[in-house]
């Protein structure tokens, strides 16, 4: 009896402790080349310009009524547009709806964006197509000839 | 040894004995293909695989020029064009294969789909060939942006953001693909490695996957064929199929000469971050339909947005077609399964038709 049942069983639980030991390892030798490898693939964060002011590139002037024009504003795009009436304004140029960058559209007298035929009025309002959102607006000083564009305090 | 057979020289012989080329040959001899009136569908899954292998080719080929940073991408690729001798070739015909390889492989895939060559037991068949499908479109995706150009940008960054519409896992999904929160230099390296290394290599792995699957089971036989007494002939794979295979594969290669050379990929404006969005963007043929109902989705669908509503119900649909051989017990039973029948040509005309819209209708209206 003893010497049938006895070396059985310390077979079995020597064969299983084998069997934990092994998994276990290869579960943590899998962990330790998988967790760096993931934390490889996340791109680290790029420091996201904080500047919260621009002077643009560009004269006053040279805006002329019923136009737009692309500006940089920190890494991003924006627009600047005289309406017809003379006045200046200032958006953020990343469409709300995905992220391509709206144009003025001097025939409709109003911001358009050419991917998904979204429409903003010159507010920055959506007022067609499929944009969730109104475009972040920003604050426009015209010092001299300069023009200097703001985020919204 | 008696086995060596007549005729065979020295060489063959030594091979055999060591690589076993007569087991090899003993398979290839044994295989046989069904012949009834669906045969001509069996064509597209060869032809597919003929298309992947001339994108293997004139991959490597374009490798040699091709520079993968914002910098020096359109310029290399400029360079590649104008300068190399026959570099136009080699990159209209790598354009060119790449659509007519999808094609293919619509074909391919909805033909399986209406002739029920999934039901078992060749499920892990369709799954390996619709994963091998969503490899295609990510080999198209990824390398469409590669050239750096307008086009290519802006319809990136769309393709891209629509990710991050994906509920709870999408901004990071998002960083992850773009390898930052924009679409920069960053995106494109990202791209490249996804493009010739990545892809290329679980591709490899699933397609041997696939064709072991096809070499396993033999080809299926639709079961309208079976219902009417099952196929009452078949020819033999080596030489009678394979040699219809490849007069497919020359035809194919005409044509891909013929419209690489009359109509050369062309390489259009360098992409200018800082520039409003060209009239007329658009992406690859192939993602048009779903490019096509984001346009008319509105802003919002009950309390979600358009687009979100938009990626859930492609998504919700890819799943359903993934797991079509679960789903469909009809056929699973030797039945005959009209539903599946009904839905996928509804497919098939909703893809068609929203990719017509898409190329027809007035983009500044």
């Amino acid at each position: 009896m003893e010497e049938t049942l006895g070396p059985d069983t310390t077979e079995t639980t020597r064969r299983r402790f084998v069997n934990w030991w092994l998994g276990t390892s290869a579960g943590a030798f899998l962990l330790s080349v998988l967790y760096p490898v993931t934390r490889y693939l996340i791109p680290p964060p790029v420091a996201e310009s904080t500047a919260a002011t621009v002077t643009l590139p560009f004269k006053a002037d040279d805006v002329k009524p019923n136009t737009g024009q692309i500006f940089k504003f920190g890494n991003r795009p924006a627009i600047l547009l005289r309406t017809a009436a003379g006045e200046l304004k200032a958006f953020s140029a990343v469409c709300t709806h995905l992220n391509c960058t709206v144009q003025y559209r001097a025939d409709l007298g109003h911001i358009w964006c050419a991917c998904h035929n979204g429409h903003f009025d010159l507010n920055g309002q959506n007022i067609a197509g499929p944009p969730p959102r109104p475009l972040d607006g920003f604050v426009v000083n015209v010092r001299g000839t300069q023009i200097v564009v703001s985020k919204n305090a | 040894m008696s086995t060596v057979e007549r005729g065979r020289g020295r060489l063959w012989t030594w091979l055999d004995e060591r690589v076993g080329l007569g087991d090899i040959e003993r398979l290839a001899r044994h295989k046989q293909v069904p012949v009834h009136r669906h045969g001509l569908w069996y064509y597209f899954g060869g032809m597919t695989l003929f298309l992947f292998s001339v994108q293997v080719v004139t991959g490597i080929l374009l490798l040699l020029y091709y520079r993968p940073s914002a910098e020096e991408a359109y310029e290399s690729v400029q360079f590649l064009m104008a300068e190399v001798q026959f570099g136009w070739l080699i990159r209209s015909i790598h354009s060119w294969s790449a659509n007519l390889m999808i094609f293919a492989l619509f074909v391919h895939l909805f033909s399986v789909l209406l002739l029920k060559a999934y039901r078992p037991p060749r499920e892990v068949t369709w799954l390996s060939g619709m994963a091998l499908f969503g490899l295609a479109l990510g080999f198209g995706f990824t390398g469409y942006l590669l050239p750096w150009n307008e086009l290519a940008f802006f319809a990136t960054k769309v393709g891209t953001e629509i990710t991050g519409a994906v509920p709870v896992a999408g901004g990071f999904l998002l960083r992850l693909l773009r390898g930052g929160p924009d679409v920069t230099g960053a995106t494109l390296t990202r791209f490249y490695g996804i493009h010739v290394a990545i892809l290329p290599a679980i591709a490899t792995t699933l397609l041997g996957l696939h064709l072991y699957m096809v070499q396993r089971h033999g080809m299926s036989v639709p079961p309208s064929v079976e219902a009417a007494g099952g196929p009452r002939r078949t020819m033999p794979f080596v030489p009678n199929f394979l040699l219809r295979d490849v007069v497919g594969w020359l035809s194919a290669l005409a044509v891909l000469a013929a419209l690489a050379a009359f109509l050369p990929t062309e390489l259009g404006r360098k992409a200018d971050p800082f520039a409003p969005a060209p009239i007329g963007i658009k992406p690859e043929w192939y993602f048009m339909f779903m490019f096509q109902t984001l346009k008319y989705l509105p802003a919002h669908i009950w309390k979600i947005e358009g687009e979100v509503a938009g990626i859930l119900g492609f998504g919700l649909g890819g799943l359903l077609l993934l797991l079509l051989p679960f789903l469909d017990r009809r056929a699973a039973r030797g039945q005959r399964s009209t539903l599946v029948s009904w839905l996928g040509l509804g497919l098939i005309v909703y893809v068609l038709v929203l990719t017509y819209l898409g190329y027809t209708a007035n983009p500044t209206k």
